[in-house]
């Protein structure tokens, strides 16, 4: 019985042993040796820092990083301040079917893939696109307008990317509240802010915070949406690791970007979990 | 006096259905009045208008003579605790008793002083700091109370509190609940579909059906004086027969049921021989007997045999089946004397016309 129980839980592990052996553990083992190496000569690679140093030390490089945290961490809080009030009347106002209908809303355009979903918007924002037609049309604009290739087109991109992902913890933690909860807060004198303030917030916090991790992480990393969406100046730190690894085949320096990546979303995520005083264990499990 | 809460006309209608139809009482001060009805009869709607959460269709509701329709439910002077208490498990047990204080803008140091006043009161002094899943079912009741009692309401309303407690702890809450009405002197309103909770604690009793009230009085009056059939049926038990009236002799009348026994009964409205009527006897009044002998001083005596005995310690029950084959159901006496029947044996029963009550159109 004993020796059956055991093989059972082997079996089980292995898939998780496999998976976080093959596809994380070691390729980031193997990125950290490449990103601790510096090219003397053809062939010939010494032990040293100097990816980090020339990363840290070149404006380009640590602006883009800078960068990238900030937009991602804008990106993340407009995605909450527009999912919250689409949360809460799905989770809470509305009734029965249209409940359904709106969440289907929500997930429908996820069936598309993400570049489709961007191609759409660039087809809306683009000179000769729609958006840009109906200015001139309506005389708000007499010629055509260029809404893309900027920071606010990206953004608008990366928070509809984001958006289902924050609004599916949100909905869950939210239907959880008890409607006389809500009630007993209004009944002892709560105002509409306080109420929000006070007992939906506190209790949506789980559903909060572990939204805004997952679309935190999903901006820092995305590629397609700043590639397509940003201009000239809104370059990315993954379009970075992208161009060093494949563009100018230098896997030292972008092997140490990525790295620097790891550092920053981590550190990022453990800031936004003590500031609301929360562990890991209790927002994911 | 004028009534702590008063309604008017009060009607609610959802869509075609009329889920409150003009019901009108007064509660005055200090009183606890109870809303009884089966599920479904509209008392919990009449609860949800006067809290503020819903608008009567028509009528008015008036706290301490002033009308409240135009004053949302946070401005209320009545505070409500809910059926499943909805205390906030994200706070303190002393954050959530200071809640509403807070609102207030009360002084930090009162908000902390009234706190602990109100933990004194309800027997529960100590407990702030805990969180509200560490506390049993019947001290988060307490806490439900002393959160809305902090307020000083006008009127407390109760929406079926005790609902979610075990049976034992309930018997215990109707007491304590009793208790802490006369030590807060305030007007409570309370609602339920269990008649022993509103039995024992209220001054006075609503009971309602289909968004009606079909009678307002004490447990007393609904008990022994009820006006309604549906009263007499749904207050206590009662065994039931529909007939036609013989004779009318005063106030005591002959009724030839469909099952042709003949029954002496009280009205309790104007009867005249030839109505259809209902006559409601409770288990409690009939006199059980060995002999016929014994109960040569009832109005109504009937023969027949034990079916069944349906012991439930003080409140055991006989079935008897008399002689045209229906099903009766007697108190058992816990005096002894009834100690050592059994299925099959042959008893006496009687009860007196004073304590049938009957209503006309039971046809």
């Amino acid at each position: 019985m004993r020796s059956h129980a055991r093989i059972g839980f082997v079996l089980l592990l292995t898939p998780l042993v496999l998976w976080l052996g093959l596809l994380i553990v070691i390729p980031h083992i193997d990125m950290l040796l490449i990103s601790l190496r510096e090219r003397i000569s053809f062939g010939v690679y010494e032990t040293s820092t100097a990816q980090y140093q020339k990363a840290l030390t070149e404006p380009l490089y640590l602006r883009t990083f800078w960068r990238t945290a900030v937009m991602s961490v804008l990106a993340t809080g407009i995605t909450l301040l527009i999912a919250f009030p689409v949360a809460y009347y799905i989770a809470k106002m509305a009734k029965g079917r249209l409940q359904q209908v709106l969440f289907m809303f929500c997930l429908i355009p996820f069936y598309v893939s993400e570049l489709v979903r961007t191609f759409g918007w660039m087809i809306l924002l683009r000179e000769t696109g729609i958006v840009s037609n109906l200015l001139q049309w309506t005389g708000l604009a007499d010629q055509p307008v260029e809404m893309l290739y900027n920071d606010a087109a990206m953004m608008v991109g990366l928070v509809y990317t984001s958006m289902l992902f924050m609004v599916v913890p949100l909905v869950t933690t939210l239907e959880s509240l008890d409607d006389s909860v809500i009630e007993a807060g209004y009944d002892l004198g709560g105002g509409g802010f306080s109420v929000l303030r006070e007992i939906i917030i506190p209790h949506a916090m789980p559903g909060i915070v572990s939204g805004c991790i997952v679309v935190f992480m999903l901006s820092l990393g995305n590629y397609l949406t700043p590639t397509m969406l940003g201009g000239k100046d809104s370059l990315w730190f993954t379009e970075m690791i992208y161009n060093q690894f494949i563009v100018r085949s230098n896997w030292e320096l972008g092997a140490a970007f990525g790295f620097m990546l790891l550092v920053l979303s981590s550190v990022i995520v453990w800031g936004m979990l003590r500031l609301t005083g929360r562990t890991l264990q209790e927002t994911m499990g | 006096m004028t009534p702590d809460l008063e309604c008017a006309d009060l009607t609610k209608q959802f869509g075609e259905t009329t889920a409150v139809d003009n019901v009108s009482f007064a509660v005055p001060p200090g009183s606890f009045f109870s809303i009884l009805g089966p599920s479904g009869c509209g008392k919990t709607t009449i609860m949800r208008m006067i809290a503020g959460f819903l608008d009567p269709t028509s009528g008015d509701i008036r706290i301490k003579g002033k009308s409240v329709l135009d004053t949302p439910p946070n401005k209320r002077p009545v505070n409500m605790v809910f059926q499943h208490l909805a205390l906030f498990p994200m706070m303190t047990i002393a954050e959530n008793i200071g809640y509403g204080l807070r609102r207030q803008k009360t002084p930090k140091d009162q908000i902390s002083r009234k706190v602990d006043e109100a933990l004194d009161r309800i027997g529960l002094p100590g407990i702030g700091g805990r969180k509200v899943d560490e506390l049993s079912g019947g001290q988060k009741q307490r806490v439900a109370i002393a959160r809305c009692m902090v307020l000083e309401p006008d009127v407390l309303l109760l929406d079926e509190p005790l609902g979610a407690l075990d049976l034992k702890l309930r018997e215990h809450m109707k007491i304590e609940l009793k208790a802490l009405q006369a030590t807060f002197d305030t007007t409570f309103v309370y609602i339920t579909h269990d008649q022993s909770e509103a039995l024992v604690m209220s001054d006075q009793i609503a009971v309602m059906n289909a968004g009606r009230f079909e009678q307002v009085g004490t447990g007393q009056d609904l008990y022994y004086r009820p006006d309604t059939p549906f009263v007499a049926g749904f207050i206590g038990d009662a065994n039931r027969w529909k007939g036609r009236i013989e004779r009318v002799e005063g106030a005591v009348l002959e009724m030839r049921t469909e099952t042709g026994l003949a029954m002496r009964a009280t009205a309790s409205n104007d009867l005249s021989a030839g109505d259809m009527a209902e006559i409601f006897v409770r288990p409690e009044t009939i006199r059980l007997a060995a002999s016929a002998d014994a109960l040569a001083d009832f109005d109504n005596q009937l023969q027949g045999t034990v079916t069944s005995i349906l012991f439930n310690g003080a409140a055991s029950r006989v079935l008897v089946q008399d002689s045209v084959g229906e099903t009766l159901e007697v108190t058992l006496p816990q005096s002894g004397e009834f100690s050592g029947l059994h299925r099959g044996d042959t008893v006496h029963i009687g009860w007196g016309a004073a304590q049938a009550i009957c209503f006309g159109g039971g046809a």
